[in-house]
């Protein structure tokens, strides 16, 4: 009788602390999103309330897809984050691939000079890799954000690759051998396709940092054709600074893709986190 | 004598692409960002080694070493916040979750992660509006639970601004040490926790003498992934901020440091060979915490093998 009291307590507890730090997780989402669709004299007056017909207003929207070119920003963030998750995915399984199916003299070697790069962060490396890209004209150019976004991701995706790569079996490879595929063939045909969720896995880790970075498209494309969705609304709202309902549109059309993404792929995320915990 | 065996061509062009995009991109410009942090512009222009001259100036001339210091310092204490707040608050928020039988855990973890996700850019402008006395949504608040007398311009506060966006930090960031440790609790087994619980160890003292003990290598994990990544920090204080990390460079750390050396500010022109010697700087305080990680802290660390 008291155990079950005790714990009917705890359970409320639980639920207690998890829902108010929900809370202070989302307010602060709440509050741009609902204040971009008000009028800027009801973003002043009522900044809690939700937009009723009289408050509700789209200008900041609209000023924002006046100004900024926001399609093109976008379009830049995926053409970016995509194609850099393109050879993350490639590149890094077939490095994987490599150091968990062969014994060859300097395996161990190689799998810690790739794995160097995920406690060093590429940052360090921005002067001379700006000189590089300058040297080679790539400056202002997608490719270059491509390529940076490909090395900084390689390290942890061969990481967990190789792991996974391991778990596939032998005999299925073996019987592919015999049956006179070529290693190529193995790797494509066989492992590449049992090893899909782990590829899932590393694209969530892989795109999250790409297509939120500022440092990168600051330095190394910043113009206005090249620039990425995360600097573009950075400079916007720097120059918006006071014109509020602009300001707060911009920052909900930043979100908003973010978040899409995240709950069509929060599931993959969460288990790739846990992964080998789950019972 | 064996026949030799033919040169497997297979293993290279697997590895091939990797180690040429890794080598070229990274390693390259790293080891060239540490080499030419060893060189100086002379009056003409001409690019001349100078050995060692700008650590000297780094550290030796004041007006430098000050600035250094002060990011240092600033970057330390930015760091110690995470530590005492984000890690308790993933433990916590991880154990509750872990708790068996409750419902809706997997909103409150797609929930509390949102933040995570999110980009410095939001991050930094939304607190910067709401915290901000012309809007008015936090002294609104806190009038409403009487408690407007603690209002202030925190970002704006010298005093405060610092710890204010480590606090910032900490709120987007605290989904990744509650699903890290959720993930170590989660694989804690069953039968460790019923044994602790026939001996009459439950609660509070479960946690402390089962669970910790068990998380522990996870949270240092968790540790030494919060110390580069706020050692390399940026963004934020940019964003909020901006390059000259105000009020009176109170929220200056490495990372904005570097970023005005390099590119220059104002009236100081940039200097690739100084912010050189800074991203070296702050590669060898990356390299020392890393070190000590591994060959101090890891390796001390007990780990169960179930």
């Amino acid at each position: 009788m008291n155990s079950a009291r005790h714990s009917v307590f705890r359970s409320v507890a639980a639920h207690g602390i998890l829902i108010l730090y929900t809370v202070i997780a989302l307010f602060p989402v709440f509050v741009i999103v609902i204040n971009s669709f008000k009028s800027r004299r009801a973003i002043f007056n009522e900044p809690l309330a939700l937009p009723t017909p009289e408050t509700f207003d789209l200008i900041g929207y609209q000023t924002v897809l006046k100004q900024g070119d926001f399609f093109q920003y976008f379009l830049n963030s995926m053409t970016v984050t995509v194609g850099s998750l393109f050879f993350v995915l490639m590149f890094g399984a077939m490095a994987a691939f490599a150091l968990s199916e062969y014994r060859f003299r300097g395996n161990l070697l190689m799998g810690l000079y790739l794995a160097l790069g995920i406690m060093i962060p590429i940052r360090l490396g921005t002067v001379a890799i700006l000189q590089i890209m300058v040297a080679s004209g790539l400056v202002n150019t997608l490719t270059a954000l491509v390529l940076v976004y490909t090395a900084q991701g390689l390290p942890l995706a061969i990481f967990i690759l190789s792991e996974f790569m391991r778990s596939v079996s032998d005999d299925l490879k073996n019987a592919g051998r015999i049956d006179g595929l070529s290693e190529y063939k193995i790797f494509f045909r066989l492992v590449l396709p049992l090893v899909r969720p782990a590829l899932a896995t590393v694209a969530v880790f892989t795109m999250i940092p790409i297509w939120n970075d500022l440092w990168f498209p600051l330095i190394l494309a910043p113009s206005e054709e090249t620039k990425t969705i995360t600097l573009g609304s950075q400079v916007f709202i720097g120059q918006f600074v006071t014109n509020w309902n602009a300001v707060l549109a911009a920052l909900g059309l930043a979100i908003v893709p973010v978040l899409v993404l995240y709950l069509i792929f929060s599931r993959q995320l969460i288990r790739g986190i846990t992964a080998g915990a789950v019972k | 004598m064996a026949q030799r065996k033919p040169f497997r061509w297979h293993i290279v062009v697997f590895l091939a692409p990797a180690v040429l995009v890794y080598t070229a991109i990274m390693i390259v410009p790293l080891i060239g960002t540490l080499n030419l942090s060893l060189f100086s512009l002379t009056e003409a222009g001409e690019r001349v080694f100078v050995g060692l001259q700008n650590f000297a100036t780094l550290f030796g001339d004041p007006r430098w070493s000050e600035s250094f210091w002060n990011a240092l310092i600033n970057n330390a204490w930015f760091f110690l916040i995470h530590m005492l707040v984000q890690n308790p608050i993933g433990v916590m928020l991880a154990a509750l979750l872990s708790s068996p039988r409750l419902r809706m855990a997997a909103f409150y973890r797609t929930a509390i992660f949102i933040p995570t996700i999110l980009s410095f850019v939001i991050v930094g402008f939304v607190w910067k509006l709401i915290l901000s006395p012309i809007w008015g949504i936090a002294p609104g608040m806190l009038d409403a639970v009487g408690l407007k007398s603690l209002f202030a311009p925190w970002l704006g506060k010298e005093e405060y601004a610092l710890t204010t966006l480590a606090l910032i930090s900490v709120w987007q960031f605290v989904g990744i040490p509650m699903m890290l440790i959720y993930a170590a609790m989660l694989s804690i087994p069953d039968e460790v926790i019923e044994a602790a619980e026939m001996d009459g160890v439950t609660g509070w003292s479960q946690f402390w003498k089962i669970k910790l003990p068990l998380i522990l290598p996870s949270i240092g994990i968790i540790s030494i992934l919060t110390f580069v990544g706020n050692f390399n920090a940026f963004d934020l204080v940019y964003v909020s901020q901006g390059a000259l990390a105000g009020p009176n460079y109170a929220t200056d750390i490495l990372g904005t440091f570097l970023y005005r050396t390099f590119f220059g500010f104002q009236l100081q022109l940039g200097d690739p060979h100084m912010g050189a010697a800074i991203a070296t700087a702050m590669f060898a305080i990356i390299l020392v915490g890393v070190s000590i990680y591994l060959f101090a802290i890891q390796t001390r660390l007990r780990r169960y093998q179930f």
